[in-house]
C-alpha cells in the first residue's frame, strides 16, 4: 500500500471521473443552517523541523522512568522488557497491521493472536481467553457485564480494594441505571473479611470483582472468599497482576469464573498511561459471552492447520444489538509485544521477576520500617504498599521530587481520608542505591517515636538485594 | 427441501406440532438449509413463559445468528438437550430429532393464525 498522499493532480482526475468540479460540491446533502462559514482555528502548516521542536517541548514536561526513581504504581508499573522484544515489534508486518477484519487472509496475525491467548491461558490457568481488550479498566467493566448477563442479575459487588480507575470505568459503563455497583470496605488487616462478604453477597449479586493483589498491594484470601460467591449463584471476577503470578496462586486455581487484568506489566512501556492492553480470560463455559476478539486454529479443506476468528457471532458484526459488547477490536501490537515478552522471559524469567519485586518490596518496607515509618495495612503484600504519614503525601512527594525521586502515590488524590497516606510500588528493576535513596529522602518526614523492633533485624528477615 | 404436509409453520420457518395440551417446536428444512451447519443453540429453561411471535431464544451458524419465534403462547414444557453435545442434529432431522422445545399450550386457536403448509410452501418457493 503506497503512504503518499494525493497530489493536485491525482484529486482533479478524482473529481473528473466522479462528475463535479469541486470537492465542496459533494457536500451538497449538508445543510446550509449547519455549515462552518469559517476556516477552522488551527495554527498554519509546520515543516518536519518545527513541528518535531514543538513535540519535543511537549515531551520534555514529562518525566520518564528511566531518568527518575520512581516508585509510581497503582496499575502501571516500571518492570524489566527484553530488549530483544522492541526490535521484534519494530517489524512492519507487526507494527503496522491492524485488527483483522477479513481475518482469514492475516494468517500469521491470527496465529500471534493464538498464541497470545493461549499464553494467557498458561499464566492464568483459565480455560479461554480473548485477543485482548483495551485496558484494565475496560476489561473489569466487561467482566461485570458478562457475569451480569450470564446470571441475569444486576447487582455488581466491588470491594474498597479495586483500583479507583478501574471503578471509575465500571461506573460509566453501567451508567444509566440498568445495574448497580456496591462497595464492601476492606477490614482492618487491609483484606476482604469472610463474614463482610457472606453479609454483602446475596442472589441479587451477579458478581464479586475481586482484585487481588489489591489497590493497596495486599494480597485476598481468593480460596477462602470463592466458596461464599459461588455458594449464592454469583460469579467470581479476579483481577490479578500478571507477574503476580509467578509466585501467587492463579485465578483458574481458585475457581474464578472470569479472570482481567491490565497487562502493562508484562513488557509494555509506561508511556504516559497508555496504549495499555488488557487481558481477559474465563471459564470455557461462559466462552459464547466473552467480549472481543478470539483466534482459534482449526484446519483446512486439505487437513492443513489454519487461523481463524471464532465464535464470530457474539460480535456486533453479526449480532448486532444483542451483541455481548460493542468491542470488535483488539490491541494488536501490544498484545504482540505482550507475547514477545512472555516468550523471551519465560517461566523461569517471570518467576525471577516476582521473587525479586516480592523481596525488593519487603527490603524497601523494612527499611522503611526501621526509619520509623508504619504500613498502613499488615496484610501480607506482592510488590506495593500503602504507608502511613505523620504529614500529607503531597508534601513529601514534593520534597522528594527535587532529588528526582517520584516516592509513590499520594493516595489522598483518591481519598481525602487518606491523605497522609503514600502508595510505593517496587519492581526488580530497582537497585538498592535507588531504595536506599528513597529511604534517605523519607527519613526527613520519619514520625518521632521509635519502631519497638531492632532496625538492623528488620533488614535482614526482609533479605540483603 | 422438505415441507410436512400435518404441521403448522411461522412466517419466521418455525414449525408447530400439537398434541393434546403440549406442542413440539422446531425449524424447517428451508431455515437449516439457509443457515448452514448449526453450531449452537440457545434455548430457555424449562418453566419460561412464551408468548406467540415473540422470541424465545437463538440459533448460530458460523456467520449468522437468528432469533426463534414462539409459534404460540404457553409455557415451556421440555427443551432437547441432546443438541447441546452436536447442535448439527437440527440440519440432519428438522422435525424430527432436531425439535427445539415443548410447550404445554394455553390457547390452541393461536394455530389458526399461523401457515398451513400450502401457504409455507408458497412463501419459500424459489
Amino acid at each position: 500500500m503506497s503512504y503518499v498522499p494525493n497530489t493536485d493532480a491525482d484529486r482533479k482526475k478524482m473529481l473528473e471521473v466522479i462528475g463535479v468540479s469541486r470537492f465542496e460540491d459533494l457536500l451538497d446533502a449538508v445543510p446550509d443552517e449547519v455549515r462552518l462559514k469559517q476556516p477552522l482555528k488551527l495554527p498554519p502548516p509546520a515543516s518536519e523541523l518545527e513541528l518535531f521542536a514543538d513535540l519535543r517541548k511537549l515531551s520534555r514536561q514529562n518525566v520518564p522512568v528511566s531518568v527518575s526513581n520512581s516508585f509510581l504504581g497503582g496499575g502501571f508499573y516500571d518492570h524489566f522488557t527484553p530488549a530483544a522484544a522492541d526490535f521484534i515489534i519494530r517489524r512492519p508486518e507487526f507494527l503496522t497491521s491492524y485488527t483483522p477484519y477479513q481475518a482469514e487472509v492475516a494468517q500469521g496475525t491470527l496465529q500471534v493472536i493464538y498464541e497470545f491467548q493461549s499464553l494467557v491461558c498458561a499464566l492464568t490457568k483459565m480455560e479461554a481467553a480473548n485477543a485482548s481488550l483495551y485496558d484494565g479498566a475496560s476489561a473489569v467493566a466487561e467482566a461485570a457485564l458478562m457475569a451480569a448477563h450470564a446470571t441475569e442479575r444486576k447487582e455488581i459487588l466491588v470491594t474498597e480494594g479495586l483500583n479507583p480507575n478501574y471503578l471509575a470505568v465500571l461506573e460509566t459503563y453501567i451508567t444509566g441505571g440498568a445495574y448497580q455497583v456496591r462497595s464492601i470496605p476492606l477490614g482492618p488487616s487491609g483484606q476482604i473479611e469472610p463474614e463482610m462478604l457472606k453479609k454483602a453477597i446475596s442472589e441479587r449479586t451477579a458478581a464479586l470483582i475481586l482484585q487481588t493483589p489489591n489497590f493497596f498491594g495486599c494480597l485476598e484470601e481468593a480460596k477462602e472468599l470463592e466458596p461464599i460467591v459461588h455458594t449464592v449463584g454469583a460469579k467470581l471476577v479476579a483481577v490479578f497482576d500478571p507477574i503476580s503470578l509467578g509466585m501467587v496462586m492463579p485465578p483458574g486455581e481458585f475457581n474464578a469464573d472470569i479472570a482481567v487484568a491490565e497487562g502493562q506489566s508484562l513488557g509494555v512501556p509506561i508511556s504516559y498511561g497508555g496504549p495499555a492492553v488488557g487481558l481477559f480470560a474465563a471459564k470455557k463455559e461462559l466462552v459464547r459471552r466473552m467480549p472481543g476478539r478470539i483466534a482459534a486454529r482449526s484446519t483446512d479443506a486439505e487437513g492443513k492447520i489454519g487461523y481463524v476468528l471464532t465464535l464470530q457471532t457474539r460480535e456486533q458484526h453479526i449480532r448486532r444489538d444483542k451483541a455481548t459488547s460493542n468491542i470488535c477490536t483488539n490491541q494488536g501490537l501490544m498484545a504482540t509485544l505482550s507475547t514477545v515478552f512472555m516468550s523471551l522471559v519465560g517461566k523461569q524469567g517471570l518467576l525471577q521477576m516476582a521473587r525479586l519485586s516480592y523481596a525488593k518490596a519487603h527490603y524497601t518496607a523494612a527499611l522503611l520500617e526501621s526509619k520509623g515509618f508504619k504500613r498502613v495495612y499488615p496484610a501480607p503484600f506482592f510488590k506495593e504498599f500503602a504507608l502511613e504519614l505523620p504529614v500529607p503525601a503531597s508534601k513529601v512527594v514534593s520534597r522528594l521530587r527535587k532529588s528526582n525521586i517520584v516516592p509513590g502515590i499520594d493516595l489522598g488524590k483518591y481519598d481525602k481520608k487518606r491523605k497522609n497516606q503514600l502508595l510505593i510500588a517496587v519492581t526488580e528493576k530497582k537497585l538498592r542505591a535507588d531504595i536506599e535513596s528513597l529511604a534517605e529522602g523519607m527519613s526527613f518526614f520519619r514520625p518521632q517515636a521509635g519502631s519497638g523492633i531492632a532496625p538492623e533485624r528488620k533488614l535482614e528477615a526482609a533479605g540483603q538485594v | 427441501m422438505e415441507i410436512k404436509a400435518d404441521l403448522k409453520y411461522t412466517k419466521e420457518h418455525e414449525w408447530i406440532k400439537l398434541d393434546g395440551e403440549v406442542a413440539t417446536v422446531g425449524i424447517t428444512d428451508y431455515a437449516q438449509g439457509e443457515l448452514g451447519d448449526v453450531v449452537f443453540v440457545e434455548l430457555p429453561k424449562v418453566g419460561t413463559s412464551v408468548t406467540q411471535m415473540k422470541p424465545f431464544g437463538t440459533i448460530e451458524a458460523v456467520k449468522a445468528v437468528s432469533e426463534l419465534f414462539s409459534p404460540i403462547t404457553g409455557e415451556v414444557a421440555a427443551v432437547n438437550s441432546t443438541l447441546e453435545a452436536d447442535a448439527t442434529i437440527i440440519n440432519k432431522d428438522p422435525y424430527g430429532e432436531g425439535w427445539l422445545i415443548k410447550i404445554k399450550v394455553k390457547n390452541p386457536k393461536e394455530l389458526d393464525s399461523l401457515l398451513t403448509a400450502e401457504k409455507y410452501k408458497e412463501m419459500v418457493a424459489v
